[in-house]
């Protein structure tokens, strides 16, 4: 069995989705490759190489690879997949975009956003927002796969892979980069952080999100949002914690003005600790959280800024 | 130019599933279906792109037995001018949709199909790129806006570190994010005068697709539970948990 694993990366270094990605692949065989594909990306590569447990990694730098566009990506990625027995990707948005366009052109399905590795053909899965966890086989010679990060640990930084450059250029041309609005953050990346503070409908408005980045910003913490705050134009996409936003699993999850509907828990209900703060004690979100405070929030999260 | 916006009937969007004691699968008897959310704002922006003149016809296609006639009955009642229903009995895995959507797309020869970019029922999100893959359209997922311009679209995508915008070669497959617009109930009268909309039924053999296995569900089992949380009384007491309890500031 050979496996090969889609980085995720800005050209210069190895996003951490990557290390999940690899930890899920060394559960299913020892030979995992891992490849970079995009512009300039050296810096990525050399990063990549120095991931635990990876054998090689394949660097496929070419303007055509800037952007993970969709395309591009997928002809690649089926030019390196002979002889490999897994496809794995991060269950980022890239992956998704990326991932199911392989197995297409591959006439093999693909199996979305694995949480464990019970064989190398065998995996589990939440569906149903997360109310039920499928086991499935995959009955393809090819597996492909995307990884749920927040349920495999990241692979450490021993290794020392050899990097083989690719030559092949995959330029579909059927789609361009344009242009994009990256929202800039000193704090730590929502997926990754160990503490995140969200807010939902309650917080009113935009402005008294600064509420929780006070909190954020004295906890070393992330700051996240319900889908029905970024919908009421409070906050940006990116912050969307939930089912079709991003998958969260911190040591700390504070939920602010959020009542709790299915589709935020499934964002969030694997985090170690939960808090809730709500004015309504009846709101669902009490049902699954470790420590639940009944209060206004406008009175509940300075106080409790000011006690940190 | 053609649009084509699929419709998948799922369960509806407020319901808690449950799982089979036997652990075979979630139970969906007598359970409240729907149309999956994200391909309610397929259909909105399939509708908003015939009545700005972009486009002139609106098909809906579902792919499944009988019973998702309803859920593309509401799509005509939405505005859509007809319907296909691919006559399936199971819940097909994602890539055999595709190959009998794509089917569809070449007979119908449509400039634009907008699917949603999730199915909430098996949270799958493949099939709007698989169908991509397997007919060469210009991809753009996740979006929050289509902006068709002739013989390009420019597509804004909800992506993890903000949003971006591509360029597409039309014709184009696109996926729904949440904020691409906010879907329109449908009206009495409009309810009534779909009942007269055309809507054909086809198989897969007419087709010209062979269904194919790629998966085996083993079992279906129940998330793992949490254990009960407390209320603790005040900010105060919430702190102290946090620092000596439970350790995690
Ligand atoms: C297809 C689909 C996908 C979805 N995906 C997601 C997703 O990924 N993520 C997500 O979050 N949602 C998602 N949703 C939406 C979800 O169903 C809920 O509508 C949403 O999570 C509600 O957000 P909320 O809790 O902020 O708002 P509400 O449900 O309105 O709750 C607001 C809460 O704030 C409390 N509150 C108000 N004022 C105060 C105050 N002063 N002090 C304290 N508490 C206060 C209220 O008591 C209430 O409990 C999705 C829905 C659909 C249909
Ligand atoms: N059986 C189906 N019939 C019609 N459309 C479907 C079907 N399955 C998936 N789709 C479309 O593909 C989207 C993504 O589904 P999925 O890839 O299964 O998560 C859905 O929102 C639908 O628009």
């Amino acid at each position: 069995m050979s496996i090969l694993v889609i980085a995720e990366h800005d050209n210069d270094s190895i996003k951490s989705s990557t290390l999940n990605t690899v930890t899920a692949a060394l559960a299913i065989a020892d030979d995992v490759t891992v490849l970079v594909a995009g512009s300039n990306c050296q810096g990525a590569a050399q990063s990549a190489a120095k991931i635990s447990g990876v054998s090689t990694v394949l660097v496929a730098d070419n303007p055509a690879y800037a952007n993970q566009l969709a395309e591009n990506m997928r002809a690649l990625i089926v030019e390196l997949a002979e002889g490999k027995s897994h496809l794995l990707a991060p269950a980022t948005t890239s992956g998704k975009n990326i991932m199911p366009g392989v197995a297409a052109l591959l006439d093999v399905g693909q199996i979305s956003e694995i949480i464990k590795v019970e064989s190398a053909d065998v995996f589990e899965r939440p569906v149903y927002a997360g109310n039920a966890v499928a086991k499935v086989q995959s009955l393809d010679a090819i597996k492909v796969i995307t990884v749920r990060t927040t349920a495999f640990e990241e692979a450490g930084d021993t290794g020392s892979a050899s990097i083989e450059e690719v030559t092949a250029i995959c330029d579909a041309g059927k789609s361009t980069f344009i242009g994009e609005e990256v929202v800039v953050s000193e704090r730590p990346e929502l997926t990754a952080a160990k503490i995140v503070i969200s807010g939902g409908r309650g917080m009113g408005n935009g402005e008294n999100f600064g509420l929780l980045e006070a909190v954020a910003d004295k906890l070393g913490a992330a700051v996240g949002a319900s889908r029905a705050a970024v919908d009421a134009g409070f906050v940006s996409n990116d912050m969307q914690v939930g089912q079709t936003g991003k998958i969260v699993a911190p040591d700390l999850y504070i939920a602010v003005g959020i009542s709790g509907a299915i589709q935020h828990l499934a964002g969030m209900k694997d985090s170690k600790v939960i808090v809730a703060i709500n004015k309504d004690e009846e709101a669902p979100i009490f049902s699954i959280a470790d420590y639940g405070l009944v209060a206004d929030l406008f009175e509940a999260v300075p106080e409790l800024e000011s006690s940190l | 130019m053609k649009v084509i916006v699929t419709v998948k009937r799922v369960i509806d969007y407020n319901v808690k599933v449950r799982v089979k004691a036997d652990g075979s699968d979630v139970d969906l008897n007598n359970v409240k279906m729907a149309m999956n959310p994200f391909c309610e704002i397929a259909v909105e922006e399939a509708i908003r792109l015939k009545e700005s003149g972009v486009a002139t016809e609106v098909i809906a296609v579902s792919v499944g037995p009988k019973a998702c006639q309803e859920q593309l009955r509401t799509a005509l009642a939405l505005g859509a001018d007809r319907a296909i229903q691919v006559e399936s009995d199971e819940q097909l895995e994602s890539l055999n949709v595709a190959k009998l959507l794509a089917k569809v797309i070449e007979q119908e020869q449509p400039g634009v199909v907008i699917l949603g970019k999730q199915a909430i029922d098996t949270d799958n999100n493949q099939t709007g790129q698989m169908l991509s893959a397997l007919t060469g359209m210009a991809q753009g997922t996740f979006a929050s806006k289509i902006d068709i311009q002739g013989d390009k679209a420019l597509v804004t995508r909800e992506v993890d570190g903000g949003l971006q915008t591509i360029e597409l070669a039309m014709p184009i497959i696109a996926t729904t994010d949440l904020r691409l617009n906010e879907p329109r109930y449908a009206s009495l009268p409009n309810i009534m005068k779909a009942k007269r909309k055309p809507l054909e039924v086809k198989t897969a053999e007419e087709l010209g697709v062979s269904i194919k296995a790629h998966t085996k569900l083993l079992s279906v089992g129940a998330p793992a539970e949490r254990k009960a949380g407390i209320k603790v009384a005040d900010v105060a007491e919430l702190v102290d948990k946090l620092k000596n309890e439970a350790k995690v500031i």
